[in-house]
């Protein structure tokens, strides 16, 4: 009796906690969406209409797909930057190349950096008079490839990617290294005895036996990808400066919700039908990939 | 026993002493973190006349101020008073029902402001104004006048005249603006301070009275203008952002900075030594209207829904006295929109004196009531116009089919 009051006290505090501050607001989400809302007051139930308003009518639905199309770019390309050579690295440091033991601290510190530091840290580079990379560029004799790489529309979210990429690699990094440390050495004696290809080594041996830590990273950073606000928001502003096109679901949620000093109005039921949608998306399709990925996965 | 009435009478004490001043204070909400001192030496002067009421002063960011304030009001825990927005962000906090109406009965100072200015601050449909009026904005050229002496430049008359200062600026060494439009609203900033003249009243009074839209020649020309002249903005503008910006001028290595009036005391505070200047943006021909472009940045409402309506309502007042006004120009280098205050402070006087030829600022003022508002199409699209991803034709054609879904005039 004593043991299960015990237990109850533990577990009805968190739950508590949960319950007030995850769960109530992810509900409360729900229920304003299908609500109008004049400012912020909650006006008539509405139905479907602000899902309706957000996905198929005008200036929101062009705004819903740039953003959205922007997060699916923003996943496939830090899919390639960020994990893709946070595998090679992992591997490099795994094989203990010359400079490892340096390697395996230098590429995971930017993870220790606050997002807004790193934000900053990549305006200044990337600043058209004074940053490094602009003078960089002139000082080698390649001055026509410097540009106002956050104020076009053709580089700017490549900026903000390779912000990101350069800021969060160390992680995929280190999910992967231990990943390849918990490889059995017999296993990779038993290669050695048939190859020396490190191709055969990596595609046979390696990657499917690191594929645990490729679920969780990848799942991450669909679920990150999709949430992407911290970056843009600090480096291109709210608007998705210029002319929207560095726009992400994040950013337009926010405009929706809670207006733009700057620019526009608030609408809460428009937000709230965002945010839904965002959360049902990522839900879905983050269930959907762990779930596929978790079937390739070999129990060791 | 003799213990307890001594603490009795120690508590009773304590709450007798703390009980008028806790009853009566009154929170301020403010997005102008930069104004605290300033504003708590405005309260100092209110409560000593105003014995038994404080005032408690709390600031916000100002790009936050928006969410944090709408969170508070709707969860009941808003403060008494708060600086509203202008126009249509007043409507959104408005029309929740959060603010209280002011009128001649409680704010009898109201009457005497300008219309125009009562006008920021009411709702359109319902005609109920809900905040006193605090400053208005004019969008100019500023100057560097000691780098202009040094070139032996004077204000410019004509469009050409601005070229031909540029030009010489540049061959000084010298930036001739400024200015970046990476930060989006920067954007806004250059068509109200640049275009304005170039567009003229005309177009201004067309586009009011329905006879036309943006894809009026006018209008397209001034845009035309607009771009030439960026060709003397700093290599990579688009890419530089508006604190970046902001530096270039305040540090003396650009000549001039298209901006608010608003700039004005930031330059101040930040290079005490520079000898400023402003003009409004000169037309085509030496005889056009030099026109800058105006709007009343917000106002002091106050929350319906307070306990301390009487004491706020006393702050409000204050608030809208020439007293007020007087010190806000004074210490704020502001243009209070308090009617009858005089000008100290020889630019602010300047800047007075440019506002009787103004247009306002078009988009914040008439389009922000509706989705897409003018200001986030203009925003945009300029930044489309100056990264050479459209023309002033489409832009004038996209402003004005964005505008059409809500705003009845432009509807075919």
């Amino acid at each position: 009796m004593a043991r299960r009051l015990w237990i109850t006290a533990l577990i009805v505090p968190p739950l508590a906690f949960v319950a007030l501050f995850v769960v109530y607001p992810i509900i409360s989400a729900f229920a304003y969406a299908f609500f109008q809302w004049h400012g912020l007051a909650r006006g008539e139930f509405v139905g479907f209409a602000n899902f309706y308003k957000v996905l198929f009518t005008q200036p929101y639905a062009d705004w819903t797909v740039n953003a959205f199309t922007h997060n699916v770019l923003v996943f496939f390309a830090l899919m390639v930057l960020q994990n893709g050579i946070g595998f090679l690295l992992a591997y490099c440091v795994w094989r203990e190349l010359p400079g490892a033991a340096f390697h395996r601290i230098a590429v995971f510190l930017p993870v220790v950096l606050s997002t807004i530091i790193v934000g900053f840290l990549f305006k200044l580079f990337l600043h058209p008079l004074f940053g490094v990379v602009n003078i960089s560029l002139r000082g080698t004799g390649l001055g026509w490839l410097a540009q106002p790489w956050l104020g076009q529309g053709s580089t700017a979210l490549w900026s903000l990617i390779i912000a990101n990429a350069w800021h969060m690699v160390g992680f995929p990094t280190l999910v992967f290294l231990a990943g390849m440390q918990r490889i059995p050495g017999e296993i990779l004696d038993a290669v050695r005895m048939e190859t020396e290809s490190e191709w055969v080594k990596i595609s046979k041996v390696v990657w499917p036996l690191v594929a645990p830590s490729a679920t969780v990273v990848f799942t991450l950073l669909f679920v990150g990808s999709f949430n992407w606000f911290e970056l843009p928001y600090i480096m291109a502003g709210v608007d998705g400066s210029p002319h929207k096109s560095t726009d992400v679901l994040g950013l337009y949620f926010y405009r929706t919700a809670f207006g733009d000093q700057s620019g526009s109005g608030q609408d809460f039921g428009a937000g709230s039908a965002l945010a839904v949608l965002i959360f049902v998306f990522i839900a879905v399709f983050a269930g959907f990939i762990t779930f596929r990925l978790r079937k390739r996965e070999i129990q060791i | 026993m003799k213990k307890l009435i001594m603490s009795t009478i120690v508590a009773l004490g304590a709450v007798a002493t703390a009980l008028p001043a806790w009853a009566e204070e009154l929170s301020f909400w403010s997005w102008r973190q930069e104004d605290k001192a300033q504003y708590e030496k405005f309260i100092k002067a209110f409560e000593a006349k105003n014995p038994g009421i404080t005032v408690k002063f709390e600031t916000f960011e100002a790009t936050n101020y928006n969410t944090i304030l709408s969170t508070a009001l709707a969860g009941g825990s808003g403060p008494d008073l708060m600086f509203a927005r202008a126009y249509g962000g007043l409507e959104n906090v408005a029309n929740a029902g959060y603010l209280l109406p002011l009128d001649k009965t409680n704010v009898p100072a109201l009457e005497k402001f300008a219309p125009a200015a009562v006008a920021a601050e009411t709702v359109r449909s319902s005609k109920i104004t809900y905040a006193v009026p605090f400053a208005s904005q004019t969008m100019l050229v500023i100057y560097n006048k000691d780098l202009f002496d040094k070139n032996g430049l004077k204000e410019p008359e004509t469009y050409d005249d601005l070229v031909k200062a540029s030009e010489k600026l540049k061959a000084a060494g010298v930036m001739p603006f400024g200015n970046g439009t990476a930060t989006a609203w920067q954007n806004e900033v250059m068509v109200g301070g640049i275009a304005s003249s170039l567009m003229g009243k005309g177009f201004y009074d067309d586009l009011m009275a329905g006879k036309a839209d943006f894809t009026d020649k006018r209008y397209v020309e001034a845009l035309t203008k607009l771009k030439d002249i960026t060709k003397y903005f700093p290599d990579g503008f688009i890419g530089l952002d508006y604190a970046s910006s902001q530096q270039l001028f305040a540090s003396g290595m650009a000549g001039m900075f298209v901006g608010g009036s608003y700039e004005i005391a930031n330059f101040k505070k930040q290079n005490p030594k520079m000898n400023m200047g402003i003009f409004a943006m000169p037309g085509m021909k030496a005889g056009d209207q030099k026109l800058v472009a105006q709007y009343f940045d917000g106002g002091y409402a106050v929350n319906a829904k307070t306990t301390k309506k009487d004491a706020a309502l006393k702050f409000v007042n204050f608030l809208a006295s020439q007293e007020f006004g007087q010190m806000f120009a004074d210490d704020l280098n502001n243009i209070s929109a308090v009617p009858g205050v005089a000008f100290k402070d020889a630019l602010l006087g300047e800047v007075a004196e440019l506002n009787k030829n103004s247009i306002p600022y078009i988009m914040l003022v008439h389009f922000r009531y509706g989705e897409p508002s003018g200001s986030v199409l203009l925003q945009g699209e300029i930044q489309k116009l100056f990264g050479g991803k459209a023309t002033p034709e489409e832009v004038g054609k996209n402003l004005t089919t964005g505008l059409a879904a809500w705003y009845a005039p432009f509807k075919k």
